[in-house]
């Protein structure tokens, strides 16, 4: 990884030393966390931008992984060395927005390019989860992506269950996951990655439960947790229970349990539909479902919440490069690039032009299932608890979240227990962060 | 009364000194005293709001139960990342002196997972026996045994144990092997012509002479299980399950680069600094009477 890191920073410092050459350009810096097919849609749309006009050239920087790439534009911003440009994960969006004075909204820049900046072009729920809570978008969604249900066809074959019907509610998943187990067609049931995303701040939106006060953090940063009640505790009492004869496999706090899918030991997986390309080059015959859900949660399926990252402006550069930002953004609107960073990418479309133009080509028919992310996100006009969750330390809370999941699953403690802890330390540290 | 050495030149001395001095003030001063500085603010990650609150961070710090987690953790990974590591290169270096034929290969052998850096001894480790992919964690669990680091803290914990220490054996053994060869042999045969076994040899006449060695390697195999297993750490468990790997230098990195908080960082490294000053200190006062020089 260091390695690989070493050799884009240098590939960066000749690119900033031949880039200097042309002193008519106003440069542009993207710093970004993508690494193997997706750092190429990076270069390639930069190359892409650079070559349709001569005013101004964007110079992708590869900066390691999503946390390591926000740790470097927070260390550059203090050394007044920061990019104009930087990619920042979902989580990473609370402690960005709290940065007033550090960051420059998006709608602001789009506006300076010379074009009107509207909003109604973006997909609802993604425009809104980048947006403050008066609606001003602060970044611009770059890639984002929503969490589905992946299930191995052949084993549910062999299981006896009907590969072409995708368990659609939890309690038919854990059937399934058990009958599967039973019947020795797989080691594992159920597997799952991210169980913070998927399982607490998805799970809460798309059952329209309440995951913290303040509308989800969207409306104030002063947030309690309410995860320690009611169906967040069936479900993951549910999720302990089957771990301990191992029907469902944990695999680790991001998106390791992937492994454990593909390699054919657990059969049904809730994974984000960014993992899509993993899967499909394994060549196993997998199948898509929606997120499923709680049929008494009422309301149930709400809308899921994007994951993914956006991409965040900083403040303090000139007018001028103001004006180069809004053009890239401008250029990576547009909907072909759109539609075809949708199609080859897995991530959702940013507009509604591009989700309708990949419509009519017909590609949802000839790809089955790629759709499910995009309608899941826009099925149903957002509640209160389903717009988002925002907190200054979202990667904190997560990790303290995490850490009672793994305690739970070990059988240390049960899911009510677990989730107390959950809520009490992580209040404690968002308290903490707002400097209370 | 040593005979003191006189330079000619008076600038000279300095002149000579001049780089260590830049680099250990460029390497540790001017950090350590950043550490010190920042330990003493509250900020927030983008240093827009910075206020002093004086000894606050460190009574944060000092009160939180995981804090006291890491000082745990760190005293049961250190113990036994020395004590293995020293313990399994004493024997091998033992081994290894007695081989007649091919003992450059055996030797060569021995040193070479020294040249791993620790990152990669990690990943090394975690690809033998992660339970999703790992070919000894399939092995572990067909035969029945419930292998499961990612959940079961202490089996986590063990696992990282191994990784250090397996990476430190290879230092270690280089200088047990130079120590041994130091030992006169007329010592031993002495001794063997005396009637001495072999065991006996050892713990009287041969254990005794390395204890230089063995206190000089105490102290740096400390110093390495304190500090320069954060790779192995990061790599292989991330400080996880619960929090049940997660070591001082570990929770430093954590709060500081993961959850942004600043100032706790800055005050957990203070107090890691003082804890090894003092560590060194009471090995160099107590433990080092004991050795015998020779």
């Amino acid at each position: 990884m260091s390695m690989k890191a070493y050799a884009a920073g240098l590939a960066a410092t000749f690119t900033l030393l031949s880039a200097s050459t042309a002193l008519a350009q106003t440069q542009i810096d993207w710093w970004h966390a993508m690494t193997g097919a997706n750092n190429e849609v990076v270069d390639t749309l930069a190359a892409e931008f650079n070559d349709s006009q001569d005013e101004y050239k964007v110079v992708p920087v590869f900066k390691g992984t999503y946390p390591e790439t926000l740790n470097a534009g927070i260390a550059a911003f203090r050394a007044n060395q920061a990019p104009h440009i930087i990619q920042v994960f979902d989580v990473g969006t609370g402690v960005m927005m709290a940065a007033e004075g550090a960051v420059k909204p998006v709608a602001d820049i789009l506006s300076m390019g010379g074009t009107e900046f509207d909003k109604s072009q973006y997909l609802a729920g993604i425009a809104a989860y980048y947006s403050r809570p008066d609606g001003t978008m602060l970044s611009f969604p770059y890639n984002s992506s929503s969490p589905i249900l992946y299930y191995n066809k052949d084993v549910f074959e062999e299981a006896g269950l009907d590969p072409e019907t995708p368990p659609a509610t939890w309690p038919e998943v854990f059937e399934a996951a058990k009958k599967i187990k039973e019947s020795g067609a797989a080691q594992c049931g159920l597997t799952s990655t991210w169980l913070t995303w998927i399982g607490l701040e998805n799970f809460a939106a798309w059952n329209n439960l309440q995951y913290g006060t303040n509308e989800n953090g969207l409306a104030g940063t002063d947030v309690e947790l309410k995860i320690n009640e009611g169906q967040f505790v069936t479900h993951f009492q549910n999720f302990a229970d089957l771990a301990a004869d191992d029907t469902f496999r944990y695999g680790g706090r991001t998106s390791e349990a992937k492994q454990l899918f593909l390699s054919g030991e657990c059969a049904i997986m809730t994974e984000s539909s960014g993992g899509l390309g993993d899967v499909i080059n394994s060549g196993m015959n997998y199948g898509l479902g929606q997120l499923p859900y709680y049929p008494e949660a009422e309301g149930a399926p709400q809308n899921t919440i994007p994951g993914g990252a956006s991409l965040w402006v900083f403040e303090g550069k000139s007018d001028e490069e103001y004006a180069g930002v809004a053009a890239f953004f401008d250029f990576l609107s547009q909907t072909e690039i759109q539609a075809r960073l949708h199609q080859v990418s897995g991530y959702l479309p940013v507009t509604m032009a591009a989700y309708e133009a990949t419509k009519e080509s017909g590609f949802y028919e000839e790809n089955p299932g790629r759709e499910i992310p995009i309608t899941q996100m826009m099925g149903k006009e957002p509640t209160e608890n389903s717009r988002g969750v925002r907190l200054v330390n979202l990667p904190q809370v997560r990790d303290i979240q995490n850490e009672e999941f793994e305690k739970m699953l070990a059988g240390e403690q049960d899911a009510q227990t677990a989730l107390n802890n959950a809520v009490e330390r992580s209040n404690a540290a968002i308290q903490e962060a707002i400097g209370n | 009364m040593s005979p003191r050495v006189v330079f000619p030149n008076k600038i000279l001395p300095y002149a000579l000194l001049l780089p260590q001095l830049v680099i250990v003030g460029i390497f540790f001063y001017w950090p350590a005293s950043q550490a010190l500085y920042q330990s003493v603010l509250r900020e927030d990650p983008f240093g827009l709001r910075t206020t002093f609150v004086g000894m606050r961070n460190f009574q944060r710090v000092l009160a939180d139960p995981n804090y006291l987690n890491a000082v745990e953790n760190t005293a049961i990974f250190s113990i036994a990342v020395a004590f293995f590591a020293m313990s399994i290169a004493l024997l091998l270096a033992v081994m290894a002196d007695k081989i007649i034929k091919g003992k450059g290969i055996y030797r060569t052998m021995l040193i070479w997972p020294y040249a791993i850096a620790p990152a990669i001894a990690g990943m090394v480790w975690l690809f033998m026996f992660n339970p999703a992919m790992g070919t000894f964690a399939f092995m572990l669990r067909s035969a029945g045994y419930a292998w499961d680091p990612l959940l079961k803290g202490d089996q986590a914990m063990i696992l990282v144990i191994a990784a250090a220490a397996w990476k430190q054996i290879s230092y270690n053994f280089l200088f047990f092997v130079a120590g041994l060869q130091a030992i006169p042999k007329t010592l031993i045969e002495a001794a063997a012509i005396d009637g001495a076994g072999e065991t006996k040899r050892f713990w009287t006449i041969i254990f005794p002479l390395l204890a230089p060695t063995t206190f000089f390697l105490l102290v740096i195999n400390t110093t390495y299980a304190f500090f320069d297993t954060f790779g192995i750490i990061h790599a292989v468990t991330g400080g996880g399950p619960g929090k049940s790997t997660e070591t001082l230098v570990y929770k430093v990195y954590h709060d500081g680069f993961v959850n942004l908080i600043l100032g706790d960082s800055a005050a957990q490294s203070v107090i890691l600094m003082v804890i090894v000053i003092v560590l060194t200190a009471i090995q160099f006062r107590y433990v080092e009477k004991k050795v015998h020089y020779g």
